[in-house]
């Protein structure tokens, strides 16, 4: 159990983006990816979340083991906030959505129409999908976007109840969660060097 | 899976969903055809059958981007495609929802506007039995070209150049079934054209369709 990668090489594109990335992480443990803006924080996230193959190297993790968070929600506008978690829950074979909507402070808004939340409740709509997933390794693409100081520190709290429940969590973000004990890494070390081309490459790249 | 297909047609019924403007587009083709071709009963009688055909698939052809691009927009496509369903499972699913608010409808209106149309006592039976076997079909194959062009901006025109010739053997085979049908002749070998096409569709795209959308989403 755990989450093992070893040399990851993630690539955009069919260009490399990263290269020689290394981590491991086990259960109760959180890691903060870091690095400037288009470093391949995402690339790197998606690849570990299956939806992309590596470019090099291996993650080694149960498949079923991950739930991914993307920038976008995947809220369905006219539905109502139980009925998105519903949803979810159903999709991942868990049926309890009361803790989710407990915890992230979305009980009053159960009945609200998606499109009727402002941006910073849809955003803890999404995170709560997280919840309802059941699954122990969390790869999270800035889950802070529009959440205010409050809900921060809300969702600091459930990742660390997810964390001392057995969970893992991968978080890339700009801002301090709150996750003292969490490891940093920063990404800008692995980027990877752009092949250079010679006149001999130059037909190669249309094949 | 029933959940994905639950959700679906609850979106479909709500509010800004869709649901009906396959069925509204038909109706009004029905409608506008003997305005332009004029009231004879028996021209329209001899047309009947290629009109309703057509206007079934253009109907269907009109609200196939929907099927993906609407979850690839609002991320929640990427979170399928990481989610414990199979997507070839989740891709069928989606054709199964397309045509029970686009196909199933057209197949149960198309009678009334037969009446419209003169269209000769004999078919109709023909006519829903067509359309009834050719739609799934219709859907079948959309799904896969809105899979294909999942992702690009303004992709409608490109997903309609992609899927109409795909749709043409369903079209000659379905309204060859309801002209022979209005003639009394036997309609024995289109029907089996027509079903297997379907067949054929519904049991290969729905896996080309989930390939295409994993390589869509890299």
């Amino acid at each position: 159990m755990g989450l093992n990668v070893r040399d990851l090489a993630c690539a955009r594109g069919g260009l490399a983006m990263l290269e020689g990335v290394s981590f491991s992480i086990s259960p109760g443990a959180a890691l903060v990816l870091r690095g400037p803006n288009g470093c391949g924080k995402t690339t790197l996230l998606r690849t570990l979340a299956g939806l992309q193959p590596a470019f090099g190297g291996e993650v080694d993790c149960p498949p079923e083991a991950i739930a991914y968070a993307a920038h976008a929600d995947g809220l369905k506008a006219t539905l109502s906030v139980s009925e998105n978690l519903q949803f979810w829950a159903a999709i991942y074979g868990t049926r309890d959505i009361d803790t989710a909507l407990e915890q992230m402070n979305l009980r009053a808004l159960a009945g609200r129409a998606a499109q009727n939340l402002s941006a910073g409740q849809k955003r803890r709509l999404g995170l709560a999908r997280l919840m309802v997933t059941g699954r122990p390794i969390w790869v999270l693409d800035e889950p802070t976007v529009s959440l205010d100081v409050a809900s921060v520190a809300l969702f600091g709290d459930v990742v660390r109840h997810h964390l001392a429940s057995g969970g893992m969590a991968v978080i890339a973000t700009h801002i301090d969660l709150g996750l003292p004990e969490a490891e940093i890494l920063d990404l800008s070390r692995f980027k990877a060097r752009l092949p250079e081309f010679g006149v001999g490459d130059f037909n190669e790249a249309f094949l | 899976m029933i959940a994905l297909l639950m959700r679906d047609l609850r979106l479909a019924f709500r509010a800004g969903g869709g649901f009906g403007l396959g069925l509204a587009f038909f109706l009004i083709l029905a409608v506008l055809v003997p305005l332009g071709i004029g009231p004879e009963p028996q021209t329209l009688a001899r047309i009947a059958p290629g009109i309703l055909w057509v206007g079934a698939l253009l109907a269907c052809l009109l609200s196939l981007d929907r099927i993906f691009a609407l979850d690839f927009e609002d991320g929640s496509l990427d979170l399928l495609a990481t989610a414990p369903v199979p997507l070839e499972g989740a891709v069928s699913m989606k054709a199964l929802a397309h045509w029970l608010t686009t196909g199933l409808p057209l197949v149960l209106i198309s009678p009334v506007l037969g009446l419209l149309l003169f269209l000769p006592g004999e078919a109709y039976l023909w006519l829903i039995v067509s359309l009834a076997l050719g739609t799934p079909a219709l859907s079948v194959i959309g799904t896969f070209g809105a899979a294909l062009t999942v992702g690009l901006k303004r992709g409608g025109l490109l997903l309609s150049l992609l899927v109409l010739p795909l749709y043409i053997p369903t079209l000659v085979f379905g309204a060859e079934v309801v002209s022979r049908g209005a003639m009394g002749l036997a309609v024995d070998t289109p029907l089996a054209l027509l079903a297997g096409i379907t067949a054929g569709a519904v049991a290969i795209l729905p896996f080309a369709s989930a390939h295409v959308l994993r390589i869509n989403l890299r």
